[in-house]
């Protein structure tokens, strides 16, 4: 017995030790590439298309005279050399190109016929999500090329590529789409538009379906404490969006978006520049939402009937000469929404319970200017000064619940900025007011308030140009409701070795929570509205105030000579005070400040890399762990995952000549079980069980470049057609007191297609 | 006190216009190639005491800075940056200096420039 054993384990061994050496030899084999030839194709471009194959062309090792030439069919192939990174490929009438030999196969190289007047601009692919080794923040830029991975069309849904912020429904009436950040609903993110507050107050709920997607130039997302200068209000992080500006956008761009669901969307901008200094653009932006969908045969429609009219005009200044800039941007919208029972007609049926509807109207203006002053003779030192006016007007219904608000808004903001005695030491400071003035109407009863705050703010960043920067913010502000407080904010990164770096950040945040306009979906169920009155300042409740500690890896690689970049991200939000909603009586929501803990937990892990030539995985596990003591107990925080897996895999061909290019694109979500708030004091057949089932969606988009003027691109959302087998509570008697959308963990939608276009014209 | 304390801010300011010695604006050319032989530069010149800001361009090879006469000369800047291995008019870099940068900085041979091809080279 012992025998045999001993002579197994002899034996597996042996077999392990061979297995062993064969790994290593391979291993050792790949590693140094003794006998790999690298092979080749070379091409040249007539006259922008013609492309023939050429021979006698010379190719070699850059820094040494190693090297071959093409034969008749154009190949070559050349030992793979390691001290050596790129070739030259050279060619008399041809211009000469570098290329780093990566692969064994570098298929086809293109070169330019010499006579060619045009420029050859050498592109790097940038890497459409940056996450910067270099910023001090923790600042994912998601820039023009990424956004169009996303279906289309607005700003809510311009972020299901990217695993930093998650995309959830609101509910299931609406059809809103809510972004999260660090398990923390978008009330607690700061969004600015061009650096000034844009997304906040009546606006936070549909806000970001008012911001079109092809409007967009980049977006900055900002996890943990944002900076200063924009204010005290960010608590989970912050999403500007950066516009395109009439000096550098394209002359013309017309997109047009179509899906199966009777979806219509209508893009178009006109830039035109009038002198060296004044440019001009108009943006135009329409949607129509005209199918009555409903699927599931819940007698409701699964996305509201809509339509919406976006209408920008930019004017921007430049004078480099003596060092100003400037902006003025005019901005109206009118969205209109109808949703509720497919029945429903609003011209007979509102405010009666004939059939339960909903109606959703807003009308806003938007006013926007910047002057901008670098001194000429000190290019670190600058002035700035914004100001911005917004009237939002929003009337709605949903069902016997009116709710209209009306928000005017005033922000102005001045930064001077220059250096303590080097670049090294950089200073920006200044001061900032906003005035808001408030009218509501929540089912008759008028609730009016003006909030204020004046503020001045200081930042300082060090950067030591080698292994320490940091960016030290302070802010003093007073407001009428939130009385005089200190913002302090602090951002570090320490570079640990070759293209790695560590982060940190800790920031404090202050906000008035409104409570209707952030929670509308409440008037869409048939639940209470309690307020635990506790003599606050904003509806009877007081500001939420919170701490945010972050810590961050980023290391990069190049594995085979393509980059892999693997981050580690962890926040903790603790708050001080908060508002809590509380919806674990499924006939009331409770609004009532904290009396204890509540915090958000949250850990990412990114691993991102290009696993053959342009075929580019992303793949992303997030755990959130938030906790809210609530009046009855510590629970979990509602509807939302523990666990979130999201994967992301892009390919594109090559570019031909004339920008000819397939652009393919698959997005994989996996969402873990949700808590459901609790519904056991309903009758049996009005109960969700505690937890929802874990789901996964996936979407794809094909993207066909005819050109770099024309484009069409193909698209499905949610086609395994996951969705929620019952996404409102009590659906066939809405007026009854079981009647609940709010519950909503899953998609409505069954699986979306889309097809649209593109069409541009460059400035010359 | 208040209107004291305005015009010590006053005086501290117009002490800094009249002063343009502080801010003095000086351009010369260095040899370099690259976006790496450009963050060498314009770091080298910037650790210096007295310079405030530092810009090397990279078509034109041209350093752009800012410093402050009473505590550096534009020769400081030149030794410092020949030390680290750029030319310029008044200093030359030391052959073992120049052999240390990577390959595609060293522009002392024409083939180098052939490797800037993109990317952060």
């Amino acid at each position: 017995m012992v025998i045999t054993k001993l002579d197994n384990f002899q034996s597996i061994f042996l077999a392990f030790l061979r297995i062993s050496i064969l790994v290593f030899f391979l291993f050792h084999n790949t590693v140094m590439n003794s006998q790999l030839q690298i092979k080749g194709v070379v091409m040249g471009i007539e006259n922008q298309e013609k492309e023939i194959l050429l021979s006698n062309v010379n190719v070699f090792w850059l820094g040494s005279t190693i090297g071959t030439v093409t034969n008749e069919q154009g190949q070559f192939s050349i030992p793979y050399q390691t001290e050596f990174k790129k070739l030259v490929v050279q060619y008399i009438g041809y211009r000469t190109d570098t290329i780093y030999a990566n692969r064994p196969n570098l298929g086809i190289i293109r070169l330019r016929n010499n006579t060619e007047l045009e420029e050859v601009v050498v592109r790097k692919k940038v890497n459409p999500l940056q996450k910067s080794l270099f910023d001090v923040q923790n600042v994912v830029t998601v820039n023009s090329r990424e956004m169009l991975k996303a279906a289309c069309c607005n700003l809510s849904e311009s972020f299901e590529t990217n695993p930093s912020v998650d995309v959830n429904i609101s509910d299931a009436i609406t059809g809103a789409k809510q972004i999260q950040m660090l398990g923390l609903n978008s009330p607690y993110l700061l969004f600015t538009q061009e650096n000034m507050p844009s997304i906040r107050g009546a606006s936070q709920i549909y806000g970001l379906s008012f911001v079109p997607g092809s409007w967009i130039e980049s977006i900055q997302i900002t996890k943990g404490a944002g900076n200063v200068l924009n204010g005290f209000e960010s608590i989970s992080g912050q999403i500007n969006t950066e516009l395109v500006k009439p000096f550098t956008d394209k002359r013309f761009f017309l997109n047009l978006y179509a899906n199966n669901f009777e979806r219509y969307e209508f893009n178009t901008r006109y830039n035109h520049i009038i002198s060296e200094k004044w440019a001009t653009g108009l943006y135009l932006h329409g949607n129509l939402r005209n199918g009555e969908i409903d699927r599931n045969t819940d007698s409701f429609l699964d996305t509201p009937l809509a339509n919406q009219v976006n209408v920008m005009n930019r004017w921007q200044y430049l004078d480099t000469e003596k060092g100003w800039v400037g902006f003025l941007n005019l901005q109206f919208l009118d969205d209109e929404k109808q949703t509720g029972q497919v029945l429903f007609n609003p011209s007979t049926d509102r405010f009666t319970s004939n059939a339960w509807g909903s109606e959703v109207n807003t009308q806003r203006l938007d006013v926007s200017g910047k002057v901008g002053y670098v001194f000429p003779e000190l290019p670190y030192q600058s002035i700035g000064f914004q100001a911005a006016y917004s009237d939002h007007k929003q009337d709605s219904y949903y069902g016997l619940n009116e709710y209209d608000i009306l928000h005017r808004s005033f922000y102005s903001n001045a930064i001077f900025n220059s250096i303590l005695g080097s670049t090294q030491h950089k200073f920006k400071t200044g001061v900032s007011f906003t005035y808001d003035v408030f009218d509501e109407n929540v089912n008759g009863g008028d609730l009016q308030r003006t909030d204020n705050s004046l503020g001045t703010f200081f930042e300082y960043t060090y950067d030591s140009l080698e292994k320490l920067s940091l960016v030290a913010g302070l802010r003093l502000d007073h407001g009428n409701r939130l009385s005089t407080f200190i913002t302090p904010r602090l951002h570090m990164r320490y570079s640990l070795w070759d293209k790695a770096s560590l982060r940190g950040s800790v920031g404090k945040g202050k906000r008035a929570a409104n409570i209707f306009s952030e929670n509308q979906q409440l008037f869409a169920s048939a639940r209470q509205i309690n307020i635990i009155d506790n003599g606050g300042s904003i509806y009877g409740l007081n500001p939420e105030v919170a701490w945010n500690f972050g810590a961050g890896f980023v290391q990069k690689l190049y594995v085979w000579n393509r980059t892999m970049e693997l981050s580690l991200d962890f926040y903790r939000t603790s708050f001080q005070n908060q508002v809590i909603i509380d919806w674990e009586n499924p006939r009331e929501i409770s609004f009532y400040n904290l009396i204890g803990k509540s915090y958000a937990n949250s850990f990412q892990f990114d691993f991102n890399y290009e696993i053959v030539q342009n075929l580019d995985l992303r793949a992303t596990y997030k755990n959130y762990d938030v906790m809210i003591d609530y009046l009855s107990e510590r629970l979990q925080k509602p509807l939302q995952p523990e666990h979130r897996v999201f994967l992301n895999l892009n390919y594109e061909t090559l570019k031909k000549s004339e920008g000819a290019q397939w652009r393919i694109d698959f997005t994989f979500n996996w969402l873990g079980k949700q808590r459901i708030p609790s519904t056991e004091l309903n009758p049996i057949e009005f109960r969700f069980s505690d937890f929802s089932p874990s789901f996964s969606i996936l979407n794809f988009q094909v993207t066909r470049v005819f050109s770099n003027q024309f484009e069409v691109y193909l698209g499905g959302e949610n086609i395994t057609n996951y969705t929620q087998n019952i996404p409102i509570l009590g659906s066939d008697d809405p007026f009854g007191s079981f009647f609940d959308s709010t519950l909503s963990f899953a998609p409505v939608l069954e699986a979306t297609y889309y097809l649209g276009l593109r069409y541009k014209i460059n400035t010359d | 006190m208040k209107n004291s304390l305005l015009f010590v801010l006053l005086i501290s300011f117009s002490i800094q216009l009249s002063a343009q010695k502080k801010n003095k604006k000086v351009d010369f050319e260095v040899k370099g190639n690259c976006g790496m032989c450009k963050e060498r530069i314009e770091e080298t010149a910037i650790k210096l005491k007295g310079v405030k800001y530092a810009s090397w361009d990279i078509p034109s090879k041209k350093l752009t800075l800012i410093i402050n006469e009473n505590k550096c000369t534009p020769l400081d800047v030149k030794r410092a940056i020949a030390n680290v291995g750029h030319d310029t008019d008044k200093a030359t870099a030391k052959a073992e200096v120049y052999d240390k940068l990577p390959p595609c900085c060293k522009y002392r041979d024409p083939n180098s420039l052939l490797m800037d091809h993109g990317g952060k080279h």
